[in-house]
């Protein structure tokens, strides 16, 4: 009986990628555990955090694609509006204008955006599916770039470009026309100078330049690269252990639970760890394809194959900052940084992605 | 592309599939390209970033070794070390500005002036994060005062630290020396000689004196401490700690009551005295007046007091048994007469008949005696006894200059006596040659004959002095002059003892030599130039006065003391050894100004004796009471003691 009822209630997940994803928040649970110093208080709070995002992924695993799609625009316009109240009304933290005070609670909208930019953008292709030709596709960049033009003002470059990047998946898995891709990308390289001497503020431009000499400026936006470049090169093959990372206990590596924990997992478990924390992705993306593959309608295949790059997306580049390759963007390692927003964000994703793939029979096309 | 056309969701399929692909191998890609990276950071770059966060990681902190302690022959302190609380800063932890640290900081500890000057110079001179001195010697008081308050000073603490001291004051200053603070110049020294990792944790280096020579065995070792470092600096942990090796402790043949007696008896005349061993070329005292105070220097002396050192007529900071050349005058007359005997141009029994003057043959130049109507009947003896000059400027023109400068050469005359104290003058031996290169000028007959009375070019130290008398007194045996008696391992616990250094034997007919021996001895009885010194002593005592000229006299003009102006007035010199028969004690006066020989230098090398052979003390001399030394044997653990080996070691090994 009760047997049954869990079956009922899990019934919409997928059993190996909730296998492979409980792996990767043993690994999270590990390293936030020593990143944060043997800090009990702070794994609690992450098992909290993971226990909502969990239960969250649970509940909207159970919510059926078409129903996640009605719910598509209003998500959409609620979230621009936010945007906009954050730009006229938004409180400056750091120096970006990127949270809007509710009385009781703070919340940055820009994170709503991060689900509610495919959806909106998968609706609409999906909406527009039979007599899909350039225009629409032009009308889904306009929807694309409304929200990306807010949030770059904020200025948040981070978030912008993983909006945008997602929004991108969808347009791309949705057929976009490589003529467009290919005009787009040299678009983009003629204006990368003119972004940067006019959309890029100066902490933004002097992220990319301490990315190409990090020693230029070694206690300033070059610390956060050398320390961890440091950390990752010297745990070597088979790593110091784990709670034995010099790096992260000595109190040289910045933002140890959020950011920069790759090279707190980096440090203590080595290249092994890392080659096994590469393919756990690869794993869970590939799975997480496959899955977004077999989803029956279009919207599905076009938000989970979204979801699913986004998370790529995060993964990757969160890992090229830790090891230097990027600039230093706010991005945490996907289900392994310490945070709830990320947490949630990135479990309601699987749940969609999941869910999409598991209700069969109610989607017609 | 049409913008109706039927809906082929099979062939939609397809194209998803195919994009999803493509962006699928793009992801792999890029994940290849990570690992790819990864392999470059942990595998190939694996030494490197290993060495950078094991430099991240470990500190290696010097604990500095405490120096070592200078003694006294009798094991009296002549200088070491305390312990006292000093306040210091680290200005890179301060977190505001240090002058308003410093300022709110003198609310609670007294800061002078001199402190916020030495401050500045020294945080120029240093490391961001090193911490500086701002007040050293904190008493108890204002230690526990400043606890109260430390929370308020952020990066400002309390620390202990080893001070350097000189208990015996002005009169040892030229022989003990002084440490003071590491220089540019001593460390660019030390790193020559790659001693500088050493001095890693030290403040200071010895600057003169035996604390300069014997830097390398009073310093010790410096020990490292291996901490783990956090991010901020601080220590997390200790990882290893070789202990520091504490600086030998360094026993010096001096002996500073004698010393002090010097001191003392000078009274208010500037000049120098040097007492040595005749057996061993041990220096019993080494004095040079006015001294200074030592201590002055150690932690930087200031400006003012710099100069008026510096700058004041009676240069106290001139080592004068070492530095101070003057014509030796009569106190020559000995040598020349023992160079008379030795190259068969006088015969102890000769006379010669002394009118008051000499004459060179063919010329009317009239080379005077000090006594005008003249000696008289004139032998060996009695011209060592009453320095009939007439006698001497015969027997120099017979000699000629060059075998005159041959045979006082031998005694040690124009080169460095090699005492174990830096700065040394080699005085002058002149010779034709000589004049020839330095003025250009050829050697006139009447340079050698002045010469033969110890005046001219011919210029001595004190320290040459003594030990050319000491070579008259122990049979013509010359030992290097040597301060250092023994020195304490501070592991083993081991004291060796430096060994008389053997520089030179004058082969001398002993026959010859107990005539002169025997002049001397003379000079201190009646009818000798020094017989009121001589008067009344229990044991022999073999001297010769002397005076340096210090202004010419023109000829015919008689030399009026009471005339001269005191600093114009001659230098007053004597050498004596006691007692006459076995001589224990070669002393070397030299008197600034002091006028006549007899008059002045005498009386003082007589108390000197009479506290040395019978150890009586001057009555202007208040003995101080003997400083709380330990003696070696004490010193350390009992278990030690049996540790006690004399070895000798040459003492040129010391400076090594």
């Amino acid at each position: 009986m009760i047997r049954r009822l869990l079956l009922r209630v899990v019934a919409h997940l997928d059993g190996p990628l909730m296998a492979m994803l409980a792996l990767l928040l043993l690994v999270s649970v590990a390293t936030v555990f020593s990143a944060s110093g043997e800090n009990v208080g702070r794994v609690i709070d992450h098992l909290v955090n993971m226990s909502v995002a969990l239960t969250a992924m649970l509940l909207i695993s159970h919510v059926p694609p078409q129903r996640l799609m009605q719910f598509a625009p209003p998500a959409y316009v609620l979230g621009l509006l936010l945007l906009l109240a954050v730009a006229l009304f938004g409180i400056v933290v750091n120096g970006s204008r990127r949270w809007l005070d509710l009385g009781i609670t703070r919340i940055q909208p820009s994170e709503l955006m991060r689900l509610a930019v495919p959806m909106m953008l998968a609706w609409y292709l999906q909406c527009k599916q039979e007599i899909l030709n350039w225009r629409h596709f032009a009308v889904a960049f306009a929807l694309l770039a409304a929200p990306l033009a807010f949030i770059a003002e904020q200025p948040d470059l981070g978030t912008t470009l993983l909006i945008g990047a997602s929004g991108f998946y969808v347009l791309f898995l949705g057929g976009l026309s490589w003529k467009v891709i290919g005009g787009f990308a040299v678009a983009a390289g003629a204006a990368l100078p003119l972004a940067w001497n006019t959309l890029l503020h100066d902490y933004q431009r002097q992220r990319v330049l301490t990315l190409i000499d990090p020693a230029s400026d070694p206690l300033g936006a070059g610390y956060h690269i050398i320390q961890s470049t440091i950390a990752v090169g010297s745990g070597g093959v088979v790593g110091k252990g784990w709670m034995a990372g010099t790096q992260t206990h000595l109190d040289f590596l910045p933002e140890r639970t959020t950011d920069f924990i790759f090279a707190v997992f980096s440090e203590e478990f080595g290249l092994i760890g890392n080659l096994f924390l590469l393919l756990l992705y690869a794993v869970i993306i590939w799975r997480g394809l496959w899955l977004a593959a077999s989803a029956p309608s279009l919207f599905g295949r076009l938000l989970s194959g979204a979801i699913m790059f986004t998370f790529f997306t995060y993964a990757f580049v969160n890992m090229g900052m830790v090891s230097g390759i990027l600039p230093v963007v706010g991005v945490p390692l996907p289900l392994v940084s310490y945070g709830g927003t990320s947490m949630l964000t990135v479990l309601l994703g699987f749940g969609i992605v999941m869910s999409a793939a598991k209700h069969k029979k109610l989607v017609k096309t | 592309m049409s913008s109706l056309r039927l809906i082929n969701p099979e062939l939609e399929f397809l194209r998803y599939r195919r994009r999803m692909e493509i962006a699928g191998v793009g992801a792999a890609l890029l994940f290849l390209l990570l690992f790819g990276r990864f392999v470059w950071l942990q595998l190939v770059q694996y030494d490197h970033y290993q060495s950078l966060a094991e430099n991240n990681r470990i500190s290696l902190l010097p604990a500095p070794p405490t120096r070592g302690v200078i003694y006294d022959r009798q094991n009296m302190v002549l200088a070491q070390n305390f312990s006292a609380h000093t306040l210091e800063i680290t200005p890179s932890e301060t977190g505001e500005k240090l002058d308003a640290v410093i300022d709110r900081l003198a609310e609670i500890v007294e800061i002078e002036p001199g402190d916020r000057k030495r401050f500045r110079k020294m945080l120029a001179e240093s490391k961001n994060f090193e911490s500086i001195p701002i007040r050293n010697l904190l008493t108890e008081e204002e230690a526990a005062r400043f606890a109260v308050n430390r929370y308020r000073f952020p990066g400002v603490e309390v620390s202990a630290r080893q001070f350097r001291q000189y208990p015996m004051g002005p009169g040892f200053a030229h022989v003990v020396g002084y440490i003071g603070r590491i220089g540019e110049k001593d460390k660019t020294r030390l790193e020559e000689e790659g001693l500088y990792a050493n001095y890693k944790g030290s403040d200071h280096i010895g600057k003169l004196g035996i604390e300069a020579r014997y830097e390398r065995w009073l310093h010790g070792r410096t020990g490292i401490e291996k901490v783990e470092t956090d991010s901020g600096g601080h220590a997390v942990r200790l990882l290893s700690r070789t202990e520091p090796v504490a600086g030998y402790n360094i026993y010096l043949h001096l002996d500073a009551r004698l010393q002090q007696v010097a001191e003392r008896v000078f009274g208010d005349y500037r000049g120098a005295l040097v007492a040595l061993d005749p057996r061993n070329g041990a220096v019993l005292a080494l004095m040079s007046k006015p001294g200074f105070d030592p201590n002055l220097f150690v932690d930087g002396i200031d400006t003012l007091t710099w100069r008026e050192l510096n700058d004041s007529p009676d240069r106290p900071l001139i080592n004068r048994a070492l530095r101070a050349i003057y014509p030796p005058g009569s106190t020559i007359k000995p040598f020349m007469g023992l160079a008379g005997l030795e190259l068969g141009l006088r015969r102890p029994g000769d006379s010669i008949v002394d009118a008051g003057y000499f004459s060179l043959p063919g010329s009317s130049h009239r080379y005077r005696d000090w006594k005008k109507e003249g000696h008289g009947v004139v032998d060996l003896k009695k011209s060592i006894a009453q320095s009939c000059d007439t006698y001497y400027y015969q027997l120099a023109h017979q000699m000629g200059i060059e075998r005159m400068a041959d045979f006082l050469g031998k005694f040690g005359f124009g080169a460095r006596t090699g005492v174990d104290l830096d700065g040394e003058l080699a005085g002058l031996m002149p010779t034709p040659t000589w004049k020839q290169k330095r003025f250009k000028q050829p050697w006139w007959p009447g340079e050698t004959v002045i010469a033969g009375i110890g005046q001219g070019y011919m210029l001595a130290t004190p320290m040459q002095l003594a030990m050319a008398t000491m070579a008259l007194a122990n049979g013509g045996v010359l030992y290097q002059p040597q301060l250092i008696r023994a020195w304490r391992e501070p592991i083993s616990g081991r004291v060796a003892y430096a060994a008389p250094r053997r520089v030179g034997e004058i082969p001398l007919k002993p026959a010859h030599l107990a005539v002169i021996r025997q002049a001397m001895i003379e000079v201190m009885l009646p009818g000798g130039t020094a017989a009121r010194s001589g008067a009344g002593a229990p044991y022999g005592i073999g001297g010769k006065t002397g005076t340096s000229q210090v202004i010419g006299i023109k000829q015919g003009a008689r030399y009026d003391e009471k005339r001269i102006a005191a600093r114009h007035r001659d230098h007053a010199l004597f050498v004596a050894f006691a007692p006459a028969e076995a001589p224990t004690i070669v002393v070397a006066v030299m008197v600034e100004n002091g006028g006549s020989g007899s008059g002045t230098a005498a009386p003082i090398a007589r108390k000197v004796l009479d506290y040395w052979l019978l150890g009586k003390l001057p009555t202007v001399y208040e003995p101080e009471e003997p400083a709380d030394a330990p003696i070696p044997e004490e010193a350390e653990d009992s278990g030690r003691a049996e540790a006690d080996v004399v070895v000798a070691i040459p003492a040129e090994d010391l400076t090594q």
